[in-house]
């Protein structure tokens, strides 16, 4: 290997990992606050780049019709609840949240997907179309088992996993679609030729980064975030809504996820259910990062993509192994610590 | 005069378990009402379920509105604020975040205001002030206390709850905390205190219920209550007791 190739595999481990990051602080996020292992956060990333794709061939985006199935189950959910205990005056902001809002989304959409719209204003329509799926989510799945178990949560993200990854079978097909990139140009960096799309991943996830930094130092709704996460209790005793925490970090996570596949899309091809190995691959970087910092699983992210990278250069076949064996030492880490940290407790 | 709290046939359960049976209990406007017990009486049970946090059966009228099934966050935007016998606070947040988020349902009334409640509880625990940047995990018990009482009175509440405020603290601060007491007494705040220490309870008190096994075994003033044989002999006993200490 020489210089040259080593550059460019870790320019190709850092664009990755870059992403990976931004998936990894997303899945802890979720996972701080309503103990649920989103599995389904790849879903988003495929749900972003596959719209983003057909937008740019003028194609109406089948997401537009997962958006609406999603809103109108919500909205039968909390319209059964609000009658059950004849709160009608709730009527009026459910159908505006769940009906209205996704309704008029997906006929947007459908309306600008044929006049081919702005690279900018395709990005916008992905967003609008994807980051709803959030709190829609969170309130059809989740919600209704919020003091569930952390094992049964975790049984609700496999199924909302399947039922997602077969709607975007339905609504997309099987095929592979790729988009262009935002800024088609490459830098001479000394030896080092950097393409200016993974400058623009990079940017997106530093300013992400900072963005979601400054949410939970600085912010009132950042910190009744984070309390929630330390104490479901102590948050409930300040008036902190539980249920409204859960949807605000779903509603990031599916952000963060509609983001990274939008950055991704020029750079992979991507399927109805390639999602999936893209978001595990940021669970490894949380899980390498103890499932608990913040810092240490973004730099384990990044730690993933850098291996994923330079795996595939000297044992191209066994990337996928190699990437996905690492959890394993790092699992049995985490568990002979946890069983220290009881102990501890016990002796108390 | 008006009640701001009114409970009848409050009964709780864990699971089968019920730990509260058909209690009924009043806090009138303004008042301080004191309930007694000894341990697993179902003090914390019947705080707990007042702020939503467990599910009950029975009526709950607060400030003349019917809460019965209403989430926690309703009720503390409403005016109601527990501190906690086990303090619930964000071990991971600072002192002053604690604060900040004790304020949190008022978070539209500005920073200003905010900041100036603040201020107030900082005076009235200069300890906290010091500490206002450390982790709130790695507080004293003391200081742990403070800030649980500190954090409920950045809520502003109408009606708090108070599960044993003064448990394992020094005498001075014990004497601060019923100061802060009365002087929210003073401004109108009606409140529901629960005591190991029975004697400073009564003192404070306008009104008490003694709680056995999930009943309410006995009510009056606090003033008679504090003169009632059972309540001497059991929740008193201690230093009534002792001038025959050592006798037989
Ligand atoms: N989570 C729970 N699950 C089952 N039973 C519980 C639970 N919490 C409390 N109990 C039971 O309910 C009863 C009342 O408990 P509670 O904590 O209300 O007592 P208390 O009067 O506050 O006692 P103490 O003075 O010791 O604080 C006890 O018998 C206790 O064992
Ligand atoms: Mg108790």
């Amino acid at each position: 290997m020489n210089a040259d190739i080593f550059l460019w595999l870790a320019q190709d481990g850092v664009t990755n990992g870059a992403i990976y990051a931004l998936l990894a602080l997303a899945l802890l996020l979720v996972f701080a606050v309503t103990r649920v292992i989103f599995v389904p956060q790849g879903e988003f990333i495929t749900f972003a780049a596959l719209s983003l794709s057909m937008l740019e061939a003028g194609r109406v985006p089948g997401t537009i019709y997962i958006l609406a199935i999603g809103g109108l189950a919500a909205a039968a959910i909390e319209g059964f609840g609000a009658a059950r205990s004849r709160a009608w005056r709730r009527l009026p902001r459910i159908a505006a949240l769940y009906v209205v809002l996704p309704l008029a989304v997906a006929l947007l959409v459908a309306w600008a997907a044929p006049r081919k719209p702005d690279q900018w204003l395709q990005v916008l329509l992905v967003l609008a179309m994807v980051v709803p799926l959030g709190p829609i989510v969170y309130r059809v799945a989740y919600q209704p088992l919020a003091s569930a178990s952390v094992l049964v949560l975790f049984i609700a993200s496999m199924a909302v996993h399947y039922v997602l990854v077969g709607l975007s079978l339905v609504f997309f097909g099987g095929e592979g679609l790729r988009s262009s990139p935002f800024w088609d140009a490459r830098f001479k960096l000394g030896v080092l030729e950097v393409s200016a799309q993974s400058l623009w991943v990079l940017a997106a996830s530093l300013v992400l980064i900072v963005a979601l930094w400054l949410l939970f130092e600085h912010t009132i709704y950042g910190k009744a975030l984070r309390a929630t996460a330390i104490n479901r209790v102590g948050a409930r005793l300040v008036g902190i809504p539980t249920a409204l925490t859960g949807q605000l970090s779903f509603l990031l996570a599916a952000f963060i996820g509609a983001v990274s596949g939008i950055l991704i899309a020029p750079i992979t091809t991507l399927y109805y259910d390639t999602g999936f190995i893209i978001g595990l691959k940021g669970f490894v970087g949380a899980i390498l990062g103890g499932m608990a910092s913040y810092p240490l699983a973004a730099l384990g992210a990044l730690g993933v993509g850098l291996l994923e990278s330079f795996s595939s250069f000297w044992a191209s076949a066994y990337k996928e192994t190699i990437v996905f064996g690492l959890i394993v030492p790092v699992l049995v880490w985490l568990s002979l610590r946890s069983r220290h940290v009881e102990e501890e407790e016990e002796r108390e | 005069m008006s009640a701001a709290l009114e409970l009848e046939g409050f009964s709780v359960a864990y699971g089968k378990v019920e730990a509260l049976h058909h209690a009924s209990l009043r806090v009138a406007e303004g008042a301080i009402v004191t309930v007694i017990g000894p341990n697993g009486a179902g003090k914390t049970t019947l705080l707990g379920a007042i702020m939503g946090l467990l599910p009950s059966k029975g009526r709950l009228h607060y400030a003349g509105a019917a809460l019965e099934g209403a989430p926690t966050e309703e009720r503390v935007a409403r005016g109601m604020c527990l501190v906690p016998e086990r303090r619930e606070l964000f071990a991971e947040l600072s002192v002053h975040d604690n604060l900040l988020l004790g304020g949190f349902h008022r978070r539209r009334e500005g920073a200003r205001a905010l900041a100036a409640d603040m201020a107030q509880v900082y005076a009235r625990f200069p300890k906290l002030e010091e500490r206002a940047s450390q982790l709130a995990g790695t507080l004293s018990g003391g200081e742990r206390q403070m800030l649980a009482l500190g954090r409920a009175l950045m809520a502003k509440p109408r009606l708090l709850l108070l599960d044993e405020p003064s448990l394992g603290l020094a005498p001075r601060i014990v004497r601060e905390i019923y100061h802060i007491i009365a002087d929210l007494k003073r401004t109108g705040v009606s409140m529901l205190l629960v005591e190991q220490n029975a004697r400073a309870a009564l003192q404070v008190a306008d009104y008490a219920y003694v709680l056995e096994v999930g009943d309410i075994v006995l009510q009056g003033p606090a003033a008679e209550l504090a003169g009632h044989p059972r309540v001497i002999e059991t929740y008193l006993g201690l230093s009534s007791a002792a001038p025959r200490a050592g006798a037989s």
